[in-house]
């Protein structure tokens, strides 16, 4: 008996003794260091892309994999503390206001009947979030989609009040986390002591411009600087921004608080502005190709005129071998429909003034123009819209018909294209903001990370990941998600491992990292209507 | 007594074996307890598995050995560059083995063996780090193998015969690192089947150039194990056409079971003890690839192993040290078969240095009971599987730091007549 004691002693003993231990297990003091930093009260700073908002939704799954969710699993590593997030309800991404919809579900990749994939509406399920159930905050996640930088200001206190959200005054996303409806973010935000913080901001503030194609008002060149005025199409005012910013790096930094500052991405680093080519119309096309030659005839008779007018440069021709640019109006062109209607009479008689109106600012596209990503969904289509208003003029359905095809016979309007004098407003507005972001970082001895840059080599020609590579080609690319503006949760871990760096250089932290391809890109789902 | 102790002190601090890959190599309590040494050792029934060719040898005309043994095994993994960790919370794996042998006269003995010498269980926590290779396995194989040997005379004898083998297998994983379904659950794959069949065989010698000395060959074939119609089961994958449905299909994948040649000594000295030495070689480059076909028309999976031959070193030692009680300690060196770069998280196993110890006890001078451990200590390694497919077809890599261990109780009866 006492033998069989001491056996079993010994067997104890021994089991516990084989169970396997590192020489250095990471979760020993010292594997990982916040340096000069401190993370126990991280507050994230930002719009649309901090929230985690992604494939035109915000939606659990992706605010789980914000980088600034991701940043803040690896802070805690390093001594960081609980960082929590105004989760919604469920994965749809709609949410409902008073019971009503009023943002609609996310994107999925649905695939037709031909097995062809394109981006569609989740129907799977009805959203369940409801605006009006403000949430007990704070929120280390502060990130508000469709917030501009003088939405995040004291001076926009209000932006979270329920009662502006049907006109528009306010942000829904807001509405949830505000701790009052005067509340502005930057009081929510720093109302936390936040011991650090990272703000990416500013992105909508050319964002609205560019991908309504330029319809709003650059308010540079009107030089306004009074924010309450602008439409949410508008390019924010370069020193409105800059102030803006500064207040809210100076209210951050307060308290002695670290941080990190982003700077903001070109548009043409966007699969929103480069999926849709110039030149989509092909000759081989059977919606298309087989009415070339009878369009190069009608414009033959439009070129003429172009050219008797003395601008012969915008001839409309397509070619019957290769892929034509579409027709776009371009409001940046000397208005000629009084003149043409005047040389077209004697050829087209009545239809002249219709015809002259509609191609009175009209040239064919170009390389330099940028065609935004809803425009995919109207080349080559009938605008029925402007086929009633052709039938009411008297045209026969046959012309009306002719005359009504979106990019072909039809300019595509304003909204659909970026032309180059767009292009320019927004990039000297982009150039103002991130001199603007760069030096308050060096001003105030933060961390920052020149996303810009590395967007922009995801553009061209992509950056390695473990067994890959992300670009941002639209759907397949692996960076963004299916609206083409945001990105996807890969994109947020590879932006979460660069600021990484960047706080490791400025702090002198040692932080771990994560591995993008540990990190999704689009949703697959057929549950679509 | 000082000598008993000293042994009893070299039995605890030396431990024992487990091998390579998926080779569990616990196949007799005696031996165990020496290293996992007995292709040239003539001791009990356990000869039937070690070496048939011996069981002419033995005193008695009827040897019954049974024995099990609970192996607690244990891996942890971490990753310090990703702040990632794991640990397996594994099943007790349970080889066991029933041996018999009958001596019908001087020249002729036959025998009986079942005996588990392949399984693997390894559980990581669902949707760890490294989920895209595996949440969990359970492999086993049961071998059942009559077997005859043949006294040539005093100096030599041959052994041998054949082996059935029925297998089962489940194992489960993630169907990549990133799919899931709409809710965020992450899609995996579980392929499953149970008797498995196959038929090989064993060869084996003894040599016996004097009184207290002899030598050992054995040669066990190898076996593919080859899953015909099992069931795969999909789940979590979201509804759409661009991944495989939900449901179960069948899936064709082979496994083989390595052909294994044991040659080794055994010697008898100071009238009391026995030294014996084996060397195995085992023939694990036949498993290059672990390939699963699904019957739902699914991109086969393709797991390239590459394992190469792989050798271990056995010594062990027995005293006798009252007529009731026989000490006897081993210790083994195993050499693994896996390849850098190609060490998956299914069998996360690098070299290892196997003690063991143990010993037997006569109730009565007919039946006795045979205790065994054995501990084997794996360094901790920083190793990679650099050949998995993500998602889009490219190829990608998951390593870290890996720290194995694995500890075996057994226990067992011998009944000599």
């Amino acid at each position: 008996m006492k033998h069989t004691i001491k056996y079993l002693a010994i067997l104890a003993l021994g089991l516990v003794a084989c169970e396997p231990e590192f020489d250095n297990p990471i979760s020993d003091e010292g594997t990982y260091d916040s340096g000069s930093a401190d993370f126990s009260n991280y507050v994230a700073l930002g719009n649309s892309i901090t929230a985690g908002y992604g494939g035109g939704g915000l939606y659990i799954t992706g605010q789980e994999n914000s980088y600034a969710n991701i940043l803040s699993q690896q802070f805690a590593l390093a001594g960081g503390g609980e960082f929590t997030t105004p989760f919604v309800s469920d994965n749809t991404g709609g949410a409902l206001l008073g019971g009503t919809q009023i943002l609609e579900n996310r994107l999925v990749l649905a695939f037709d009947e031909d097995g062809n994939p394109g981006p569609a509406r989740y129907t799977g399920a009805s959203p369940t979030t409801e605006i009006g159930n403000i949430l007990a905050g704070p929120f280390n996640n502060m990130g508000v989609p469709g917030a501009k930088s003088f939405h995040l200001t004291a001076a926009a206190a209000g932006y979270g009040n329920i009662a502006g959200v049907a006109s528009g005054l306010s942000n829904p996303y807001f509405v949830r986390i505000a701790s009052s409806p005067t509340a502005s973010v930057i009081e929510d935000a720093v109302s936390q002591n936040p011991t650090f913080f990272s703000l990416w901001i500013g992105n909508n503030d050319i964002l609205g411009y560019a991908t309504s194609g330029g319809i709003g008002v650059d308010q540079n060149e009107a030089g306004n600087f009074d924010p309450t005025t602008y439409g949410g199409n508008d390019i924010t005012n370069n020193l409105v921004f800059a102030g803006a910013y500064e207040e809210l790096v100076t209210k951050l930094t307060a308290n002695g608080a670290k941080g990190v500052l982003l700077n903001l991405a070109s548009v043409t680093s966007l699969p929103f502005f480069t999926t849709v080519p110039y030149d989509p119309l092909s000759p081989l096309d059977p919606n298309f190709g087989p009415q070339i030659s009878t369009l190069n005839e009608v414009y033959a008779g439009l070129n003429q005129a172009f050219a008797f007018i003395g601008v012969p440069e915008r001839s409309i021709v397509f070619s019957e071998t290769a892929a034509s640019a579409v027709v776009i109006k371009d409001e940046s062109l000397t208005d000629i429909t009084a003149t043409l209607t005047t040389v077209l009479t004697p050829s087209f008689g009545p239809l002249a003034p219709i015809l002259a109106a509609q191609f009175g600012q009209a040239r064919q596209a170009t390389a330099e123009d940028l065609l935004v990503l809803p425009s995919s969904s109207v080349i080559g289509q009938l605008n029925t819209d402007r086929f009633a208003e052709l039938v009411g003029f008297g045209l026969s359905q046959e012309m009306a018909g002719q005359f009504s095809v979106e990019g072909v016979s039809l300019p595509l309007a304003d909204q659909y294209v970026l032309i180059p004098s767009e292009q320019a407003a927004i990039e000297s507005a982009r150039a103002s903001y991130n001199a603007t972001i760069q030096s308050l970082a060096a001003a105030n001895g933060l961390a920052f990370y020149d996303s810009a840059s590395d967007l922009e080599q995801v553009a061209n020609g992509g950056i390695e990941i473990n067994g890959g590579i992300i670009t941002s080609t639209f759907a397949t690319g692996g960076a963004f998600t299916l609206d083409g503006v945001h990105p996807s949760p890969r994109a947020h871990a590879f932006t979460a491992n660069q600021l990484l760096d960047a706080i490791q250089t400025t702090y002198g932290a040692k932080l771990p990292r994560v591995d993008p391809s540990d990190y999704g890109t689009i949703t697959l789902s057929n549950e679509v209507n | 007594m000082k000598k008993q102790l000293l042994l009893v002190l070299f039995a605890l601090v030396t431990f024992v074996t487990y091998a390579g890959g998926y080779r569990v190599s616990v196949q007799g309590q005696r031996a165990m307890a020496m290293g996992h040494t007995g292709v040239a050792v003539v001791n009990s029934a356990e000869l039937v598995f070690f070496n048939p060719a011996g069981l002419v040898y033995l005193e008695n005309k009827l040897n019954v050995s049974v024995g099990a043994s609970g192996i607690f095994t244990d891996v942890i993994f971490q990753n310090e560059a990703l702040g990632v960790s794991a640990e397996t919370d594994n099943g007790v794996g349970t080889p066991l083995n029933v041996y018999g042998s009958y001596k019908v006269n001087d020249w002729l003995a036959l025998g009986l063996g079942v005996y588990t010498p392949y399984g693997s269980g390894v559980t990581w926590p669902t949707d760890w780090a490294g989920s895209h290779l595996i949440n969990n396995i359970d492999l086993s194989a049961i071998y059942i193998q009559p077997v005859i040997g043949i006294k040539l005379s005093e100096f030599f004898s041959i052994g041998g015969g054949p082996i059935f083998v029925s297998g089962s297998v489940n194992f489960n994983r993630n169907a990549n690192r990133t799919t899931s379904d709409f809710e965020g659950n992450r899609s995996n794959i579980t392929v499953d089947d149970s008797g498995v069949t196959n038929f090989g065989w064993s060869l084996s010698a003894m040599f016996n150039p004097s009184e207290n000395f002899r030598i050992g060959f054995s040669y066990r074939s190898e076996i593919i194990l080859e899953a015909e119609g099992g069931e795969a089961t999909f789940a979590n994958f979201p509804n759409s056409p661009g991944v495989p449905a939900n449901g179960t299909t069948t899936f064709d994948a082979e496994l083989p079971l390595p052909a294994e040649l044991t040659v080794g000594i055994s010697y008898e000295f100071c009238d009391k003890w026995l030294f014996a030495f084996d060397y195995n070689r085992q023939y694990w480059s036949v498993y290059e690839s672990l390939d699963i076909q699904f019957g739902n028309g699914v991109e086969p999976s393709v797991n390239p192993r590459n394992y190469k031959n792989s050798s271990v070193y056995r010594f062990g030692l027995q005293y006798e040290a009252t007529s009731k009680i026989t000490l006897r300690a081993g210790y083994y060196r195993d050499e693994t078969p896996v390849q850098s770069g190609f060490f998956a998280p299914e069998t996360p196993r690098n070299d290892s240095d196997g003690y063991s110890g143990g010993f037997s006890y006569a109730i009565t001078p007919k039946l006795g009971i045979d205790v065994s451990f054995f501990y084997l200590r794996f360094e901790e390694i920083d190793e990679s599987y650099d050949f998995g497919t993500n998602a889009t077809g490219g190829t990608e890599s998951f390593g870290g730091t890996y720290k194995s261990s694995a500890f075996a109780p057994g226990l067992g009866l011998t009944y000599k007549l």
